[in-house]
């Protein structure tokens, strides 16, 4: 680990573990699913089998009669539509009329239990009437008729032109023009925990009827959902209460609103009872919401000397049955374009497909990813063109900050270049990378990723982080904070900032977070907005009190506020040695000031504590330091406790141009990452083995290294999945893989040594210089390996994941040898074969009867290989 | 389904519950004695999530039938997560899992505490290639295992470290 390089902190900076550790590895603390209500019942959704069908009748009076049934929700009980984004209202908590995908929310039985309500599933019947279907964006792009969502010709949910500068221009002047066509795959965030929400209305006492709804439910997002279901539901926000509990990882899959979150709320209000449910696993991958199969056509065009001169992305997302965030992640995937290196001149033509398959979402590193991998291959195919080092050709095109891209992105603090410096050194790039041997080699990519979003996805002139601030007699600072912690850790993050800012201990710190009730809005975990934003908010707040305590310690020190320091529980006169807390507070008391030990009398210490340093306070004169706690009673003399506020507005300089979706893209602040990554590549049987990654991200300030470090690891580690396993494996719009083993998440054996530097730019507006850490790195480690891949064997992949099949081809290829057809005579109509063992719900012998129309009935195109 | 009554010993107390004969151990011990420590990750025995030790021995519990592990003349004895902390103190290992970044949002690290604490009862001083290999069954999305690694070395030898205490306090007295 790194050691820490400023002491001008006390708490920033230092490795400190995580708040909420301790009830994570004694399984005290609590995730969704391990809360239960008196009287609660279980739910269960009957997912449609068909990919695009007309719903003619549900007919539920058979599960009705099953003992132990308490009720069956449908569609028409909540038939408001909903959706993240505002343009996008699309979605109905169950199935209003028509099924868009297999494994659509039909129907949910409200059982007794979890066993009775499964069996209650096997006796709803749905007559479905089946319309043709889409699987492959640029056949749905074609389509003409039954679109999945009316309002939305040719399946095309948007579609995007931006041009920056002048891209034909560029071209014309370019030595080296490479065209491409790059395919990234479909990949999800498989979060450990399963999505689970409980929900449960209390009777208000005024009306005696139905009052109060609380939703606990596993989010990135508690107010957004607090808003949908408010909508679905038609109730005002402030009868709905949603509480974050510990959440099992998000990744962007718990960052908009999941239909069983909706779900359970209207079944609880049918049930007229608490209602949980819980997805298991294979739910999880239907609901899915990860990072679409995307389709990149990329052109870039470089000089001699390596400088590029214009690129030109057209990128097809094939995003699902609904727009969750394909407006938004189309917007990224042409944005971030900009804001790494120096590009003159850009064209963008984007669009978000529909098609019958699950939604596709915001996922870690949203929308940029995809982008990244072809670009960054790119890259490296022209300095092969041009005979330059991968390195020297990246450092040629660095940005020179402070500056505004031609996209309108303003960027101020860039540790790139420091990034690329650090792996190159510790990789030996230059002089390992000839002599490797047969079958290894080293590649070179570099990632970057916003800070939050500028502009929010809801438009207003709101805050998007808010938090307060009390301190009362106890002398414990207790910070009220909307950030929702997924275990990247905002708790400990506000926790140090708090602690920073006032210096005190962290164990005087108590976070409360995430509780619509009781703190104030921040717009949630996404888009790695949290350190930035909610961190800023907190230390404003936390200013906003200091204020307060100093003034009132100015006077008990006689000097002036700007003279008076806080670190570490001592409030000091400056000039003077803040002396180790226990010291000071032995002075002021005359006793061992041990936080928890009781006194004599038996009162807690604190109490005793306030009496003793008033009784002091009046005894003494002017005194060169005191006790956090003195200070603290000092200020609250008058006014009782304190409270202190602060929020976070990004300013109008970050917000990016005027042109149409130019509000995504701009942040505050952007991170940056550079890789190296050292593979073998056997070429008998086309498997890569990743040796390491050197990853080095600038994340501004490292308020926590070790988290800094987990995240960027985690991230490099989750790009590695996307580059060599991960992926869906569809066949006319059926999952085949929705299992942890058969999506293939790396195990220990799989994942490889990641070292993680980190390298701080210090941002301008960061708290404490913070920006962005846990996103940024996942781009780079894709285009890493497969450039890293050309090194070793001279094949570019052109098509994530690399696994066997497609590195093989690609070497056959280059080689001139014919392909193995590995997936020869398997039958792929007889899907229930292969999935027998995962319990499918809607193939247990029930088969596909589909329209005439269905892809399933006509023969697909080869798929696209490396070359 | 009739419910039986059954008895279990867990983390050294007994329990005797009502459940239905076909109850897996993992939904006995979250539903009905609220151990709700171990988690479910998955529908296939795949994830590590819901590891417990019988017996000193890590098994998956999700997929195990309660009334098949009833106490019985000393066999069956079972710790879950909860049982791991030590005389009023986290164990070392989760000390070093929170000091060392080795849980993130947590939802693993009761199946990797069960699984590395077998490990170390059944090998105190594991290899790197152990350590790896024996971490194979559980699966995180955080971590990418590294600073789990760095968190299980810190404890074996703040583990030695302790040991190296006790033993002299045992040749004081
Ligand atoms: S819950 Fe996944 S292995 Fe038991
Ligand atoms: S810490 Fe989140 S899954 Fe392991």
């Amino acid at each position: 680990m790194s050691e820490p390089k400023k002491s001008e902190f006390s708490v920033i900076g230092k490795p400190v573990a995580l708040v909420d550790s301790a009830g994570k590895s004694t399984g005290q603390g609590k995730y969704a699913d391990d809360l239960s209500a008196p009287g609660m019942l279980i739910g269960k959704i009957l997912h449609s089998h068909l990919p695009h069908a007309l719903i003619k009748k549900i007919d539920a009076s058979r599960a009705l009669a099953l003992e132990g049934v308490v009720t069956v929700v449908i569609g028409k009980d909540a038939p408001n539509t909903y959706g993240i984004l505002p343009v996008g209202h699309d979605e109905t908590a169950l199935a209003v009329g028509k099924v868009r995908y297999v494994g659509d929310n039909v129907a949910c039985v409200v059982a007794e239990s979890e066993s009775i309500a499964e069996a209650a599933l096997e006796l709803i019947d749905v007559e479905y009437e089946p319309l043709p279907a889409w699987f492959d964006p640029e056949d749905s792009m074609k389509s003409q008729s039954n679109f999945i969502h009316e309002q939305r010709p040719n399946n095309i949910e948007k579609d995007y032109h931006h041009v920056f500068g002048d891209p034909d221009a560029g071209f014309a002047v370019a030595d080296v023009v490479l065209e491409g066509r790059y395919i990234a795959n479909e990949v999800t965030h498989a979060a450990m925990e399963p999505h689970c929400t409980l929900a449960a209305f209390e009777f208000d006492s005024q009306t005696g009827r139905e009052g109060r709804l609380t939703v606990q439910s596993s989010t990135q997002v508690p107010y957004y959902l607090q808003h949908k279901l408010s909508i679905v539901l038609d109730m005002p926000m402030s009868q709905i209460r949603v509480i974050k509990p510990l959440v099992g990882g998000g990744f962007g899959g718990k960052s908009e609103i999941i239909p069983l979150e909706i779900i359970a709320a209207v079944a609880a209000r049918k049930a007229k009872a608490p209602v949980k449910i819980t997805y298991t696993r294979e739910e999880v991958f239907l609901a899915h919401r990860g990072r679409p199969r995307t389709i990149i056509d990329l052109k870039t065009g470089v000089k001699k000397d390596g400088s590029i001169t214009a690129v030109a992305a057209k990128v097809i997302q094939d995003g699902g049955a609904y727009c969750s965030y394909g407006v938004v992640t189309i917007l990224y995937s042409g944005a971030l374009l900009g804001a790494l290196y120096d590009i003159p001149n850009i064209k963008y033509d984007g669009f978000r497909v529909l098609t019958n398959k699950p939604a596709c979402g915001a996922m870690r590193g949203h929308g940029t990813v995809n982008v990244r991998f072809a670009f960054e291959s790119q890259l490296d195919e022209l300095a092969g063109k041009i005979n330059m080092d991968p390195v020297s050709i990246r450092r040629k095109n660095l940005l020179k900050p402070p500056c505004i891209t031609v996209n309108g992105l303003r960027v101020q603090s860039y540790g790139l270049p420091e990034c690329i410096d650090v792996v190159a050194r510790e990789s030996k790039w230059a002089e390992r990378r000839t002599k490797l041997g047969k079958g290894r080699g080293l590649g070179m990519a570099c990632s970057h990723y916003v800070s939050g979003a500028a502009s929010s996805i809801i438009r207003s002139d709101m805050p998007h982080s808010t938090v307060n601030i009390k301190i009362d007699r106890d002398g414990g600072v207790i910070v009220y904070t909307g950030a929702s912690d997924i275990g990247q850790g905002s708790d400990t993050m506000v926790a140090q900032i708090a602690a920073e800012v006032l210096g005190c201990k962290m164990n005087r710190i108590k976070v409360v977070a995430a509780d619509t009730d009781l703190t104030p809005v921040d717009i949630g975990s996404y888009s790695s907005r949290v350190t930035f934003m909610n961190g800023n908010a907190t230390m404003r707040a936390a200013e906003d009190i200091k204020k307060r305590i100093v003034a009132a310690a100015a006077k008990k020190l006689a000097c002036a506020p700007e003279d008076v320091l806080m670190r570490d529980n001592i409030v000091y006169k400056r000039g003077v040695e803040p002396v180790e807390s226990k010291s000071i507070l032995q002075k002021v008391l005359g006793t061992s000031p041990s936080d928890k030990a009781p006194t004599v009398s038996g009162h807690v210490e604190g109490q005793i504590l306030r009496g003793s340093v008033q009784q002091k306070r009046k005894d003494e004169g002017p005194k060169e330091r005191m006790s956090f706690e003195e200070a603290v009673t000092s200020a609250m003399d008058n006014t009782g406790a304190l409270s202190g506020t602060g929020s976070y507005a990004p300013p109008v300089e970050a917000k990016g141009g005027k042109h149409k979706g130019g509000g995504v893209g701009p942040s505050p602040a952007y991170s940056y990452s550079a890789q190296v990554a050292d593979v073998s590549v056997d070429e008998e049987t086309g498997e890569v083995t990743v040796h390491k990654i050197w990853a080095a991200h600038d994340c501004g300030r490292a308020l926590n290294p070790v988290s800094v470090e987990g995240q960027v690891i985690g991230s490099v580690w989750m790009g590695l999945g996307q580059a060599l396993q991960e992926e869906f494996v569809w066949k006319d719009g059926l999952l085949m893989n929705p299992t942890m083993l058969e999506y293939k998440s790396p195990s220990s054996t799989e994942s490889p040594e990641i070292e993680c530097f980190i390298v701080e730019s210090i941002d301008p507006e960061g708290p404490f210089g913070a920006k962005e850490a846990s996103e940024g790195s996942l781009a780079a480690a894709i285009p890493a390996v497969a450039n890293a891949i050309y090194d070793a064997v001279g094949v570019r992949m052109r098509e994530s994941p690399f696994t066997p099949e497609r590195v093989l081809a690609a070497i056959r290829a280059k080689n001139g040898q014919k392909k193995i057809e590995m997936t020869n005579r398997v039958d792929p109509t007889a899907p229930h074969k292969l999935r027998e063992h995962g319990g499918s719900l809607w193939f247990k012998g029930r088969g596909p009867q589909r329209h005439a129309d269905d892809p399933s009935r006509k023969t697909t195109a080869e798929p696209v290989a490396g070359d | 389904m009739k419910k039986e009554l059954i008895e279990l010993k867990v983390n050294g107390r007994r329990h005797e519950v009502a459940i239905e004969p076909s109850k897996l151990l993992l939904d006995t011990l979250r539903e009905d004695l609220g151990l709700t420590g171990s988690k479910r990750g998955c529908d296939d025995s795949s994830c590590g999530a819901c590891t417990i030790q019988v017996d000193g021995t890590p098994m998956l519990s999700c997929t195990m039938v309660a009334a098949s592990y009833q106490c019985d003349n000393g066999a069956h004895e079972i710790t879950t997560v909860e049982g791991v902390a030590e005389h009023g103190a986290l164990a070392a290992i989760q000390k070093a899992y929170g000091d060392w970044g080795g849980s993130q949002c947590g939802f693993c690290t009761p199946g990797f505490m069960m699984t590395v604490r077998a490990l170390l009862q059944r090998n105190p001083e594991p290899s790197d290639e152990d350590i790896r290999h024996s971490l194979s069954g559980n699966l995180c999305r955080c971590t990418g295992y590294t600073q789990m690694y760095q968190a299980i070395k810190a404890a074996i030898l703040a583990e030695q470290k302790g040991m190296a205490r006790g033993n002299e306090r045992t040749e004081e007295e």
